[in-house]
């Protein structure tokens, strides 16, 4: 492997949840306009990968680098080309989705429009309602819009598609496709691989 | 820098307003707490003025232990917690502001609270002053330290007790030192001393405190 690695490079990585070892000895590489795509029954350890290459936890064996760095070393503009979406949207409930969008584009420093982008999402009508009033679909829904307003070059997007309706799932699977058009890259687990078809993906089964 | 530090105060206030009650219920807690000390102990006045300023400090103390759970449960459940940490936001700025925000919504109004609580216990007008000095330098320490063991606890399923057990030791030289100062003011004694110490506190617990948080979130998300 090369030291000049631009993009994501998971080197015979080990990946365990509460002592138990889940993944032993995974390599691969990813590069700018590939997307990898986690599958694996529940329990393989989807999740628990995805948040070692975010650096969110440390790996148990191996290592994770993002363009040639240890992503948990990461200096802090390069850690903006990383957007990792869990299970968890990462948005306060009392807050209204306007005012959620706008706190992770200034905590993103980005310049996004939001009114647009909550437009694109079928939320402009709801924008300034408190999130706990809204349902869980369009939750999911305001927090895959913040993937937007960062300028991440690689998207870890855990189970994109939960509670999504039609509408939602080819969006979010058209924005895929958009963003490994441009050159980004993505790791995506998910239970629906044939709905996110991405050209040139590389395949991880656990 | 600042950008990132005004985000962050201004959401958790904003948030704080919206969710008032968890913060006026440690206020209104300390209240009756202490007023039960008048009713349960012979209201004498020599008594009161006695035990007055000891019930004040402990029952600020046990009450801002309400409001702490919260501190960091709430982004630590929505996913918030690891958005920010992943943003290129620098995480002790973050940690910094929301300790700040902490104490504007439970610091602030103990400062204001306690000293009129404290006429109940006839507390010399005199000593009302250095109280709410006192508090001032204090409260601070306090939000530090509450976020030290919020931080610590922010991955177990229920933290409430533990955070009390971890806290409330490291509460004491606090509470000697605010205690000495308003006893010292209600006997017309010079408080310059146990001030300056409460002072020392606090810039050793807002210079370093924060560190160890930040260190803590960490940990608490992996």
């Amino acid at each position: 492997m090369s030291d000049e690695h631009a993009g994501l490079v998971a080197d015979r990585l080990g990946v365990s949840r509460g002592g138990r070892l889940l993944i032993d000895g995974l390599s691969f590489e990813l590069e700018a306009g590939q997307a990898a795509l986690i599958t694996g029954p529940n329990g393989s350890g989807k999740t628990s990968l995805l948040r070692v290459l975010a650096g969110l936890a440390p790996p148990a064996a191996g290592s994770v680098t993002w363009a040639a760095t240890e992503v948990r070393r990461l200096a802090p503009e390069s850690r903006a080309e990383i957007a990792y979406r869990g299970h968890l949207n990462g948005l306060k409930k009392d807050l209204t989705v306007r005012e959620n969008l706008e706190f992770h584009r200034s905590l993103n420093c980005s310049e996004a429009p939001i009114e647009e982008l909550a437009g694109t999402l079928g939320l402009a009508a709801v924008a300034g309602q408190r999130l706990r009033y809204l349902s869980a679909g369009q939750r999911r829904r305001a927090g895959l819009a913040t993937l937007k307003l960062g300028a991440a070059r690689l998207w870890l997007l855990d189970e994109p598609l939960t509670n999504l309706d039609i509408a939602g799932r080819r969006l979010v699977a058209q924005w895929i496709d958009e963003h490994l058009d441009t050159g980004g890259m993505a790791a995506i687990a998910s239970h629906q691989p044939d709905q996110l078809a991405g050209g040139g993906s590389l395949s991880i089964e656990l | 820098m600042l950008d990132v530090f005004l985000t962050i105060l201004n959401r958790d206030l904003k948030l704080a307003y919206r969710r008032w009650s968890e913060f006026a219920n440690p206020l209104l807690f300390f209240v009756i707490v202490t007023s039960l000390f008048p009713l349960a102990l012979s209201p004498g006045q020599a008594l009161l003025q006695t035990i007055g300023t000891g019930v004040l400090w402990v029952g600020a103390l046990l009450s801002s232990l309400l409001a702490l759970e919260g501190l960091f449960r709430g982004d630590f459940d929505d996913g918030s917690m690891e958005q920010i940490l992943l943003s290129p936001a620098p995480f002790g700025i973050v940690v910094i502001a929301k300790i700040a925000a902490h104490w504007v919504v439970s610091g602030i109004p103990l400062i204001v609270l306690v000293p009129v609580v404290a006429l109940s216990f006839q507390l010399p007008t005199e000593a009302l002053a250095t109280l709410a000095a006192a508090l001032l330098l204090a409260t601070p320490t306090l939000s530090v330290l509450s976020a030290i063991g919020a931080a610590l606890t922010v991955s177990l399923k229920s933290g409430g007790s533990i955070i009390g057990l971890l806290v409330l030791p490291l509460c004491s030289p606090m509470l000697i030192f605010g205690t000495r100062a308003t006893d010292l003011a209600a006997n017309g004694e010079p408080v310059a001393a146990p001030l300056y110490l409460l002072a020392a506190l606090a810039v050793f617990a807002v210079s370093l405190g924060p560190l160890a948080v930040a260190a803590a979130l960490r940990v608490g998300l992996e």
